[in-house]
């Protein structure tokens, strides 16, 4: 690309796809002027941002590089026997229709609820090909974080910010700092992507990120599937870093290749090989470092009220007694409290009342696979409702062709329509004040799942596990 | 100045995503840390200090280190703004509210650890205590005088002081944009 910054000094990933989108410098007064490859909108956070276009007179510049989808306040009800999705909460059925006239009228792509491509943000744009290595991508998410799995520079922005990319394609940002977290070693079974990412904010709290751009390496990210970095990649905005990339490599290749948006014939010949320079240089080198060791590492559980309060499922909860920070000390406290938890009570064994398996984090095919083949033969615990809600209509296509549905329904779980669902409890699907849920979303912040919802965040086997138990289970202890 | 020194005080609390069904910005104050704010019947929870008659019409909210963590919702600041706010202290802001924040013209303000301690205990002690914060010369400046010097974004801080909107500012960059694009053509169309 001639707007490539030739250097011979060693690049990170970052370093790379950061001078590829250059479209002015940074400059001490102003933040760099960024161009973006590719923008996904959703209902929540896009409507303000199509106002102030409105307002203005403006267009959207580039509609043939946005795309939205409606995940956020939609319901995952089963369809009615028309085949339609009803959405009974005005709010939000009002919130709809105005992302239907805003696509419509300003041009954009958009999949819309009960259509066959509908689905999370963050799994339908890798699903369609149009994430891939090497881009520019933003959401007014938080979790386009997701995206950087594929060695793209994806992260959320704010409203402000999409009425930005939606005039001009552009954003003014400075130049974030690096992070290379290294996983080395192999994960032993029952030990998965989730139970690594878990790990890091355990290690690095949920503030520890801040101000970074996350590069994932080490044997054990160079092991894992797509989805796996993307379930990891998912995570790093609770970390606080607003990105996090993983090189890509002939996984990555494999993954795009053939879907619908990538490119096809002698132009992905050439898509490979630029993507093959896009891995960080030897002797590149990074503003901080963080590392794990893969081989040591048991499946994780959060105990607290943010992503940071996690530890091994076996471990005790925490005592705040023994912290010296009086903030920290009160912050646990607060957690624990919220919680009903004690400190140094163990978490095995404890029953819950609901096992949600979803969420842009954990409801790709893969996921759904794993917790089918878990369930399969077994029946779930009577005390629990266990709701499987695929992250979009191909990834519930799919799971259907496979049979999974009928594994997870014979077995007594919810098989829903494709949405965020229970992850942020805004469409419907929630826990009730005091409920306690093993979920594999992203968030236990106190009633990020319905107002007074205790969650506890795990991998899907762990939610398996305890989807069948009825009690918080290591999933280690029923595989034979 | 009110505090609440909570640390990690992630959006979901600033506002709760059941809030977020509008299509509006305006009109979010009521719902400002709302599940901390009143009981399950709409009450207002007496010790949750917004409520409290001494810190009524406070502009300076004191949050505990790393404010604004989690989602990238713009409708937080939004909803501070609503509640009357016009700065926020911390150690450390979460990214994405920082940006969020400044657009709004709401401050997020970062003070060292030493300074911060003393704006917790100055604010729980004396609700009538008073802080003057100068953009111009980014200091804010404690009721005994002391004038602390805060960081701000350069380009932030100088559409703040001038009026200086970010979205024209890059609506004029329109030729160097149309450059870009030619030397740099899509590889992913999403309306192909
Ligand atoms: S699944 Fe949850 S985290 Fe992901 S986009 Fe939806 S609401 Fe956000």
């Amino acid at each position: 690309m001639s707007t490539q910054v030739s250097s011979s000094s060693p690049r990170t990933l970052f370093d790379k796809v950061w001078s590829n989108h250059i479209v002015r410098p940074q400059t001490p007064d102003t933040p760099a002027v960024l161009y973006i490859d590719l923008h996904l909108v959703h209902e929540v956070t896009s409507p303000q941002a199509f106002s102030v276009l409105r307002e203005r007179g403006l267009k959207v510049r580039r509609p043939d590089r946005t795309m939205a989808t409606m995940d956020h306040s939609t319901p995952t009800t089963p369809r009615n026997a028309e085949g339609i999705i009803p959405v009974t909460d005005a709010m939000a059925s009002a919130q709809l229709d105005v992302m239907r006239k805003n696509c419509a009228d300003f041009g954009i792509p958009l999949y819309d609820l009960g259509t066959a491509k509908q689905g999370i943000v963050h799994v339908i744009g890798p699903e369609q090909g149009f994430t891939q290595p090497g881009m520019t991508i933003v959401c007014g998410d938080s979790h386009t974080s997701t995206h950087g799995a594929f060695g793209a520079l994806a992260f959320g922005i704010g409203t402000s910010e999409v009425s930005h990319v939606l005039a001009t394609q552009c954003l003014l940002q400075n130049r974030p700092q690096t992070m290379a977290v290294r996983v080395d070693g192999r994960l032993r079974a029952g030990v998965t992507a989730k139970d690594i990412i878990l790990a890091i904010i355990a290690k690095i709290g949920v503030g520890g990120g801040t101000g970074y751009v996350f590069e994932y390496m080490g044997e054990a990210i160079r092991a894992l599937s797509m989805e796996g970095r993307m379930t990891i990649c998912n995570m790093s905005i609770e970390g606080g870093a607003r990105a996090g990339m993983v090189a890509p490599d002939d996984i990555t290749f494999n993954y795009v290749a053939g879907r619908p948006a990538a490119p096809k014939g002698a132009d992905w010949d050439q898509a490979v090989a630029a993507w093959r320079t896009l891995p960080t240089d030897e002797g590149a080198t990074f503003d901080n470092e963080v590392v794990l060791d893969a081989n040591t590492l048991t499946p994780m559980i959060t105990y607290g009220t943010n992503p940071g309060m996690g530890m091994a499922i076996n471990a005790n909860v925490p005592d705040p007694d023994k912290l010296s920070d009086v903030s920290q000390k009160m912050a646990l406290d607060k957690a624990l409290k919220y919680m009903a938890l004690q400190p140094g009570q163990k978490l095995l064994g404890k029953p819950v009342d609901v096992v949600f398996i979803g969420s842009c984090t954990n409801s790709r095919i893969t996921d759904l696979r794993e917790a089918a083949k878990f369930i399969q033969g077994r029946k779930v615990a009577d005390n629990v409702r266990v709701m499987v809600v695929p992250g979009s209509q191909l990834v519930k296509v799919q799971a259907e062709a496979e049979g999974l549905d009928k594994i997870f329904r014979e077995a007594g779980a919810e098989w829903r329509e494709a949405g965020c669902s229970m992850c942020i409890a805004m469409n419907g699907d929630q826990l009730q004040p005091g409920q306690y849920a093993v979920s594999t979303s992203n968030r236990n912040f106190e009633g990020r799942q319905g107002k007074g919802g205790r969650t506890f965040l795990a991998s899907p086997l762990t939610a398996a596990a305890t989807a069948v138990t009825g009690v918080i289970t290591d999933p280690r202890e029923m595989v034979n | 100045m009110v505090p609440l020194p909570n640390n990690d005080i992630d959006t979901d609390q600033i506002i709760p995503a059941r809030y977020l069904k509008v299509t509006d910005k305006n009109g979010l104050g009521a719902a400002c840390f709302s599940d901390w704010r009143y009981n399950s019947d709409g009450s207002p929870k007496p010790e949750f200090p917004l409520n409290q008659p001494q810190y009524q019409g406070a502009a300076v909210l004191i949050g505990g280190h790393n404010f604004g963590c989690g989602s990238s919702r713009e409708h937080a600041p939004w909803a501070l703004v609503g509640a009357g706010f016009k700065a926020v202290v911390s150690t450390y802001f979460a990214d994405i509210f920082n940006g969020n924040a400044l657009k709004n013209g709401l401050l997020p303000i970062v003070v060292d650890a030493e300074t911060h301690q003393q704006l917790i205990s100055l604010s729980s002690e004396d609700p009538n205590a008073e802080v003057s914060v100068n953009l111009e010369d980014q200091t804010l400046t404690l009721p005994d005088g002391r004038a602390v010097k805060f960081p701000v974004d350069p380009f932030s801080r100088y559409c703040l002081l001038n009026g200086v909107d970010q979205l024209g500012f890059l609506f004029g960059l329109d030729s160097t944009i149309n450059q870009y694009e030619q030397a740099n053509p899509a590889r992913v169309m999403t309306s192909a």
